[in-house]
């Protein structure tokens, strides 16, 4: 584990290089075991991919020994012990989240097809058919950010991002996918629309998923996709 | 009591001090681009110093009053309004701004704070999302806003000593702490002068120089980052993350903002310059605890002030 300042508010843990389940799995015990300390001082702790990051309030720490940077460095490394005898709950909560692909919901699903040189169904059926794990939770609230997906769909993000993408859009961006959960400036290719809503600023979470939860896409019709809304 | 908008500005939005523990679900922390001027400006009109006020960008907003009440400016100074002291509005009065003589964002407060509904903690506006503040959006024309009523009485006949303001400047000299990838950077940073665009926003200041060169490194997994975060993207132009920067950047780190100097960031407007210079962690955090000394030393004699009104 490699700890570093980001600035004067918070000590970035790096626990490894890749996106694999395994690293993420170490991170999110980190992130609970963090959790769990309920340490003084403490304002958020950020699991994403491989990386722990965690921010703190220097004014609640000044008087601890070594500084602030100091007592979080050695709060980290006392967590990144005891979060060993943890084995959390990576991917046992499996979310499904119904998708209209295609047409006006995934203007860019013939761009995909083309780009991966198979037909708009086996982008459907490809995309449908795997496992997906939330890795990080950003870009926007409730953004996760899904690994898993089949290699066959590899896309490049668009050259010139789009200004606006609707909520609820489905894009692919290189080897990644995600849902965008509400309107916004957006560069990846937009395979298909959800219903669904990940982000509720009204309700606790917020956010629909986690990193560490598991994803799978279902296919939907435009008729059932403007009854569910 | 209500404010009228007669004319919005450019973009004017409730904000306070921010929302914490949410970042995890990419809840920017959002709040006052320059948190001091905000604080300062609840001080001047005895408000708890969180409390929502308006943050007004580049151009001011037209306001009318409906009842007496005490207001304070604080941060961008606009002819006409008198800076960093508590004044009064009266009954039907309009408040209107001259041109901006000074920044980029003034803090307008109200005596009581402005009355927003709390949500996910922060009572300020996050506007990609459109949530918080009033309606999750900037002010319009037309718009009526209230205040929380007070009874408070105020004495305007003083203002701010200029030593406990923050060092604005047209171009300021920024303190960093170097960031994870700064090895992978030269020393250009800390060599040349950068310009604010006019692409810049409440997410970020993008600034623009000599474009400064990766020389080492890949792509990288995305990692938190925060509010004074220094973004390099493939086009060597520095992004400087603000208040409602995102939660999450791919982008190789350079360099991070030291908190005390984030108001002077805040402050600058299209065409003003920065330069910075390098400095420790633990240098960041005496800086940041002479600033809050500073405004304690304010609070105690405000207090007395109020007290003595």
């Amino acid at each position: 584990m490699k700890l570093q300042p980001l600035g004067d508010v918070a000590v970035v843990a790096t626990l490894g290089e890749g996106i694999d389940p395994a690293t993420l799995a170490r991170v999110l015990d980190f992130a609970e075991a963090l959790g769990r300390a309920k340490a003084k001082g403490i304002t958020d702790i950020v699991p994403a991919y491989a990386s722990v990051t965690v921010f703190y309030d220097s004014a609640q720490l000044s008087d601890a020994p070594g500084g602030a940077y100091e007592s979080v460095c050695r709060l980290m490394e006392t967590c990144a012990v005891q979060s060993k005898s943890l084995h959390g709950a990576l991917g046992t909560k499996v979310v499904e989240i119904p998708v209209c692909y295609g047409d006006d919901y995934g203007p860019d699903i013939e761009i995909v097809a083309e780009h991966c040189r198979i037909s708009v169904e086996d982008v459907v059926s490809l995309h449908s058919g795997a496992d997906y794990m939330v890795y990080a939770i950003g870009f926007t609230p409730g953004f996760p950010y899904l690994g898993g997906l089949p290699e066959a769909l590899r896309s490049p993000r668009k050259d010139t991002p789009r200004s606006r993408v609707p909520g609820g859009s489905v894009g692919i961006g290189d080897l990644q996918t995600g849902v965008y959960p509400m309107a916004s400036p957006g560069g990846w290719q937009i395979i298909g629309r959800t219903p669904m809503q990940l982000f509720r600023p009204h309700l606790e979470p917020a956010a629909l998923l986690k990193p560490g939860d598991r994803v799978r896409f279902k296919p939907m019709s435009p008729g059932d996709y403007e009854l569910w809304r | 009591m209500e404010i009228k908008v007669i004319h919005a500005g450019m973009q004017t939005t409730v904000q306070d001090l921010g929302r914490r523990g949410h970042l995890a679900q990419g809840v920017p922390i959002g709040g006052a681009v320059d948190p001091v001027a905000l604080r300062l400006a609840n001080l001047l009109v005895g408000n708890a110093e969180g409390l929502p006020a308006l943050e007004i960008t580049l151009t001011a907003p037209e306001l009318e009053f409906e009842k007496d009440a005490w207001v304070a400016v604080c941060g961008a100074r606009f002819e006409g309004v008198p800076p960093w002291r508590p004044f009064r509005v009266f009954e039907g009065d309009r408040l209107k701004f001259g041109n901006r003589v000074q920044g980029c964002r003034a803090y307008l407060s109200i005596c009581g704070g402005f009355d927003v509904e709390p949500l996910m903690g922060g009572r300020g506006t996050f506007l990609p999302a459109a949530f918080g503040g009033f309606e999750g959006r900037a002010l319009r024309d037309g718009d009526v806003i209230r205040s929380v009523p007070s009874e408070r009485v105020l004495s305007g006949r003083w203002s701010i000593d200029e030593r406990v303001l923050p060092h604005y400047s047209r171009e300021p000299l920024v303190s960093v702490i170097p960031g994870s990838q700064a090895a992978e950077f030269g020393d250009a940073l800390y060599s040349e002068r950068f310009t604010v665009t006019a692409r810049s926003n409440r997410m970020g200041i993008r600034l623009e120089g000599p474009p400064i060169a990766r020389t080492a490194g890949g792509e990288l997994v995305s990692t938190a980052v925060a509010p004074g975060t220094v973004q390099v993207p493939p086009d060597g132009n520095p992004i400087v993350l603000m208040a409602d920067a995102q939660t999450l950047g791919g982008y190789p780190r350079i360099a991070h903002v030291v908190s005390a100097d984030i108001p002077l960031l805040a402050q600058l407007a299209p065409g003003d310059g920065v330069r910075f210079k390098k400095t420790s962690v633990s240098e960041a955090h005496a800086l940041a605890r002479a600033e809050e000394r500073r405004l304690a030393l304010l609070r105690q004699g405000l207090a007395e002030k109020i007290r003595s009104a």
